[in-house]
């Protein structure tokens, strides 16, 4: 009897929730309706039979329980009711599955006028690729893959001198064109998903798969990966800027093509000591960093690391509200005209001699250990030194302090939430595998054994 | 020499009778005992598992508080919780627990064909646990990779358990397949050679044909799971690139070049999407004979129930690709793979429909077991409605990897399967035992288990059309999910932490039932099946004392417009129907006497 | 009675005993034949499981098809020679006769270890060439193929030394009867199985 009546207030419960619930599809920004009118189909026939079929087994519970005097009624089957019962849900199935059938093969077949873009895919990273003037792709391969060449872009193919290379997870889109996504990864699969987009792919190493959509929409929206790609899985993000085609040609066209990148003129080390002297006030004249001053070791930190934090350092995207040290390298960053500026003071300071910073931290090494191991090493490496390609920089010999300020920074959202600090953002996510400032310094520790 | 039948051939050889405790409840050759051993371990290490999951929702409804795991044993949870889950507890418990128990007695057999064989399955199945299970302890943990573990990210240094781990999960699966393939090949062989005199294949109950039909499923699918495991053991440790294509690892390149990961995913899935069956099917043959027992009515449809089970164990084998619409496959699979999927809706719909019909005009008996059973249909049409958005390809599309996926494979896979077991543990609990359970603690069990579940994942759906993904440790920032999904997320926690605790009523009502139930007969239900007719309760060693049952009538003879009680047992000649009345025993009324 | 007819039966409708000893459906078999039945399929599932890998991995751009040993030649005929002997152990204990059973099933046992060593000396030779089981696909599916195929004969020549030891100690042929004709039976299956790969490896 109870049974019966929960039964039925289940069902009346389900339907309020659906109706009151707050929680449903984000508005949809590419031309794929006919995907949610598909899902409203399909939602209308399931509702529609798990109301009636739970509310005809309500009832029977209700109306049929045991009574004294009652007996069941004696029916092996009924041949016509189950015929009919199959034939009502062959036809139900079919209403479902054929607008499904009908949409998929527009999906699977994307328009001729379609442009084409490529997104690759790695731990835990997006970067993205366009045709360029000539309006094909070159061909490119995993194998290929250097620091200067991170989507192994083959450099013989001329097809590919012109590509537009996008090496941060940002991207732009045209308004109302039919877009094809190639789909590429270097290490392990992924997933482009846009939610707004409706659309979603693996990215496969050794094959190139694809999507297309046509985003309607103008705004700024999530790329996600949707397949699990390690332990950085949760926190590999990008995004997608949907915009008139008149600003998207301005930004492709601030977008360095493949030959660009690849003809960079050498850094001059000279020109950055020259500037450097204002910094050795501070770090000191060999980068040796002065915890006094709050400013850390310099030597032996990756080139690619220091000119990225440069940068952020100018664009604010460190140096917020609470990082009270961060504003002071604001300003100083700010000395730095423009990008050659910077990419001189990175080349200067790998000039220097790398002499291990002395310990200032003590902690549990066993327990940092256990830590760095499981959750840093992925990045870091087991040896601390980072690498560009999971854009982890060097921790090993480097001022430990500074990793705890760091660490605490990101853990209390100091660092790492600025909408263009992208690299930061995934630390945001991973510093949470120490647990408070004591796991912090256990880590630390552990990073001081490995010099 | 004259003709033995073949069920009965043992009693002509000497039985191996234990002659000592270890022999009886260690080494034992008798089928039950194996079945309590499988049943024992298999919900032990599910125990395992569901201690996991509670860690990753503690996790996930509040992220910031508890700190109790890290992302690495975030993603080493998820795999072992899946794979432990589908594997060493559903598989082992329906097939080796219930299959072990219910199929000799069902059949009316002595024991298994082989019971040496079996006995060394479920050794070799506790050898796979140990194996699965030794991997928390070795440098770097378990496998994080999920439980699909697809390459080339189990290799990988980003992932956890990409050294010792991977390798002993491959390991203990292999074995698992092993120690399935000795059991199995014992369940198909007792069900086809073993019945006894007059049991035709049509008058087997269907927990039987849902059993046996599984077990075909699994011996025919578990090969590609092996298959798929020594194949990615050479990539693992011998460098071979059956699967690993060209990739880099942390900025250095690999040996590897030109295997194919989604050749992986074809294998893993040609084996897991039967595998689903292989836990559905015996869940759907054992929901079927507790509704018909205490709705005191024959199964509605009896054979459109075989015929379905045999469709949907056909089918099974042709759908497992709908797990790989987005994988980067070949786009055309998705027309053929969505058809089957849905074709797979009708057989499936059809079971559901007879079960209703079954209530309908019964004179339905709601006890414990029938609460979880009716429960069971309650979820399983949920999960199967939500089944034909995931398999109709383009919902899937935005759906598939988000939570909606989580919920819908829950609500089929997890919860119906599992209300289905607790019905049937509560259902044949006095069998086994010999005694009664606590009706009310069972009933308090069902409410906990029944509403909770579906707080926890009708919401968890909802989060899927909001487009959170699963397998995310943290959801971090994002413009498209709302601060109010956070709010869910934690109810949902609530809601699995009471469910995950109201388990222990279960377990403490089974241990204080074992000693201060009431005395339960040999059939307290009124049951028509054979097992409910051995002479002993719990049944002996040999099951049916000297003579072995003879079957005169289909296993469903409730309510026979006639006769004098409302079941006929199986072995009851058409000429003794009237007096049937000597068999039937009530359990409120009877008790006492039978205690006696 | 056919499949058919057994699954549209009436189960309510017939009451009373059907079928003799053994109900309708019950194979004429010994149980052990039939779960060998099972077992065969089984392996049979397996077996194509890698061939069908076999196939997909073959059209991907990197394969270079193997030059397969002419040895491979004389191990066949090392294994056909095994199942022509165990077909003949097999002759000889249905007819219940003793003469020659001994040497013919023994010597069935013996062939098949032949053969495994044959396969290693070719493993060993193509080693020895730096044909190594990582060097390509095509030569790590030989070692796999292969090495599968003993690791099934293993299994075979388990149960072959039970038996023959029971033969050995004196075991009435009677007794040992189904042993051998089980194992005949395996034999013949994975000659077959063996017959199948060979032309696989030595077309591609």
């Amino acid at each position: 009897m109870a049974l019966a009546v929960v039964i039925f207030l289940l069902v009346i419960g389900s339907v309020i929730f659906h109706f009151a619930s707050p929680w449903w599809f984000t508005d949809i920004a590419a031309d794929w309706g006919s995907i949610d009118f598909t899902i409203n189909v399909t939602f209308w026939v399931t509702g529609i039979v798990f109301i009636l079929l739970n509310l005809f087994l309500a009832y029977c519970v209700y109306k049929f329980r045991q009574k004294p005097g009652h007996k069941a009624v004696y029916e092996p089957e009924n041949h016509k009711l189950e015929v009919w019962l199959s034939v009502i849900t062959t036809v139900g199935v079919v209403a479902m599955l054929a607008p499904g059938l009908f949409v998929w093969a527009s999906i699977v077949t994307p328009p001729d006028d379609a442009t084409e873009f490529e997104a690759m895919g790695q731990q835990w990273q997006w970067a993205f690729r366009y045709p360029g003037a000539d309006g094909i792709l070159g061909t490119a391969d995993t194998q290929m893959v250097t620091e200067t060449n991170p989507f192994g872009v083959n450099i013989a193919d001329p097809n590919g001198q012109d590509d537009v290379i996008v090496s941060a997870p940002e991207m732009h889109l045209p308004l109302d064109k039919p877009v094809k996504a190639l789909l590429r990864s270097n290490d392990t699969l992924h997933n482009y998903t846009v939610p707004q987009f409706r659309v979603k792919m693996d990215l496969v190493p050794g094959l190139i798969s694809y999507i297309w959509f046509e985003p309607n929409k103008a705004g700024r929206y999530d790329i996600m990966c949707e397949e699990l790609c390690g332990i950085g899985h949760f926190a590999m993000r990008g995004s997608v800027v949907v915009e008139t085609q008149a600003e998207y040609d301005v930004w492709l066209a601030a977008q360095p093509t493949f030959a660009e990148t690849q003809t960079v003129a050498a850094a001059n080390p000279a020109a950055g000591q020259a500037q450097y002297a204002v910094c050795a006030a501070c770090h000191g004249a060999q980068g040796e960093g002065n915890q006094a001053l709050n400013s850390p070791k310099l030597a032996g930190q990756s080139p690619w690391y220091i000119e990225r934090q440069l940068k952020y350092f100018k664009e604010g995207a460190r140096g917020g509200e609470g990082d009270t040290n961060g504003q002071a390298m604001t300003a100083m960053a700010n000395m730095l005209v423009d990008d050659t500026a910077i990419r001189n003071m990175a080349a200067y300071i790998a000039t220097m001699p790398d002499t291990a910073a002395t310990p200032t931290v003590t902690g549990d090494v066993a327990n940092g250990y256990e830590i760095y191991d499981r959750n840093c090493a992925a990045c870091h490496l087991d040896n601390g030194d980072g690498t560009w390609y999971t854009d982890a920089p060097k921790l090993a010999g480097m001022s430990d302090w500074y990793f705890v300020t760091q660490i605490s920074n990101f853990r209390a959202g100091i660092r790492g939430l600025h909408p263009s600090d992208v690299y930061g953002e995934q630390m945001v996510g991973m510093a949470t595998a120490m647990s408070g400032l004591e796991e912090i310094e256990d880590v630390a520790a552990y990073i001081n054994t490995l010099r | 020499m004259a003709y033995v039948p073949l069920a009965d051939q043992d009693s002509e050889m000497e039985m191996h009778h234990p002659h000592s405790w270890v022999t009886k409840y260690v080494w034992s050759q008798d089928h039950k005992v194996i079945a309590i051993q499988y049943g024992g371990l298999a919900i032990a290490v599910g125990v395992v598992a569901l201690i996991l999951s509670l860690l990753m929702r503690m996790q996930l409804g509040f992220p910031e508080t508890f700190d109790l795991i890290d992302p690495s044993s975030y993603y080493q949870s998820v795999t072992m919780h899946g794979m432990i889950m589908v594997v060493y507890m559903l598989t082992a418990l329906l097939l080796g627990g219930f299959g072990n128990y219910l199929i000799p007695l069902m059949c009316g057999a002595r024991d298994m064909v082989f019971p040496f064989l079996n006995m060394l399955s479920v050794w070799v199945y506790a050898l796979s646990v140990i194996i699965l299970l030794s991997s928390f302890f070795v440098g770097g943990g378990p496998t994080g990779s999920g439980w699909t573990l697809y390459p080339p990210q189990t290799a990988l240094a980003g992932t956890p358990g990409h050294d010792m781990g991977i390798v002993l999960m491959l390991l203990s699966l292999a074995v698992f397949v092993v120690a399935f393939t000795m059991g199995g090949l014992n369940y198909v062989t007792t069900v086809l050679q073993y019945r006894c005199r007059g049991l035709t294949m049509m008058r087997l109950p269907l927990t039987v044909w849902g059993i046996f039909i599984a077990t075909i499923l699994g011996l025919f699918a578990f090969p590609a799971l092996l298959v798929s495991a020594i194949m990615m053991l050479f990539d693992l440790l011998l460098g071979t690139s059956f699967f690993m294509p060209a990739v880099i690892e942390a900025g250095t390149p690999l040996d590897h070049n030109g295997g194919s990961p989604i050749l992986f995913q074809h294998l893993f899935w040609f084996f897991g999407h039967p595998e689903v069956y292989i836990v559905a099917l015996p869940a759907f043959g054992l929901v079927s004979d507790v509704l018909s027992t205490h709705a005191r009515k024959n199964i509605f449809g009896y054979r459109m129930m075989v015929w379905a089970i045999i469709a949907i164990g056909g089918l099974s084998f042709v759908v497992w690709a709908h797990h790989m619409y987005v994988s980067g496959m070949h786009p055309y699979f998705g027309f053929f793979f969505a058809t089957t999927t849905l074709i797979i809706a009708v057989p499936t719909a059809l079971k559901v429909y007879n079960w209703v019909l079954t209530l309908w005009e019964g004179d339905i008996r709601l006890n414990a077991p029938m609460y979880f059973a009716i429960g069971f249909i309650f979820t399983f049409i949920h999960g199967g409605l939500t089944g034909l958005f995931l398999g109709n390809v383009v919902i899937d599309l935005p759906l598939s990897d988000t939570y909606f996926v989580v919920a819908h494979f829950h609500m089929v896979m997890g919860v119906s399967p599992v209300l289905v077991i607790f019905a049937a543990l509560y259902h044949w609990f006095p069998k086994v035992s010999g005694r009664m359970f606590h009706e009310g603690m069972a009933k308090a069990h069902f409410w906990i288990t029944f509403l909770g579940t579906y707080a926890i994942y009708l919401p968890m759906h909802y989060l899927g059309f909001l487009g959170v993904p699963r397998r995310y440790y943290a959801m971090g920032a994002t413009d498209f999910i709302p601060e109010s999904a956070q709010d869910l997320n934690a109810a949902i926690t609530i809601a699995a932490l009471i469910v995950g605790a109201a388990q222990i009523l279960f377990f403490v009502n089974i241990f204080w039932s074992l000693r201060n139930g009431k005395k339960a007969g040999p059939n307290p239900w009124g049951s028509a099946s054979l097992e409910w007719q051995t002479p002993d309760t719990p049944p002996k060693h040999g099951n049916w004392g000297d003579e072995l049952p003879t079957v005169y009538r289909w296993a469903y003879d409730y309510s026979v417009p006639g006769a004098h009680e409302d079941f006929i047992p199986q072995n009851v000649p058409e000429s003794e129907e009237p007096t049937a009345d000597e068999q039937h025993f009530d359990p409120d009324h009877d008790a006492s006497k039978a205690g006696a | 009675m056919s499949l058919f007819k057994t699954l549209t039966d009436k189960p309510w409708e017939r009451k009373g005993i059907i079928g003799g000893l053994n109900p309708e459906g019950t194979f004429e078999s010994p149980p052990e034949r039939v779960a060998l039945g099972f077992f065969l399929t089984i392996a049979s599932v397996i077996f194509s499981m890698f061939g069908v890998s076999y196939v997909i991995r073959m059209s991907l751009p990197d394969w270079e098809p193997l030059a397969e040993p002419s040895q491979l030649w004389l191990n066949t005929g090392l294994l056909a020679i095994s199942s022509i002997l165990f077909q003949w152990a097999r002759n000889i204990a249905n007819a219940g006769k003793q003469k020659n059973l001994m040497t013919a099933f023994i010597g069935g046992g013996v062939f098949a270890v032949l053969f495994i060593a044959g396969q290693m000396v070719i493993w060993e030779n193509l080693q020895a060439t730096g044909f190594y089981v990582a060097s390509n696909p095509a030569n790590s599916f030989f070692y796999l193929l292969t090495g599968l195929h003993i690791a099934h004969l293993l299994g075979g020549l388990w149960v072959w030394s039970k038996s023959s030891i029971r033969l050995l100690s004196g075991s009435k042929p009677e007794d040992v009867r189904l042993s051998i004709e089980l194992c005949t039976l395996y034999w013949h299956f994975l000659l077959i199985v063996w017959l199948v790969i060979f032309a696989i490896l030595s077309n591609t």
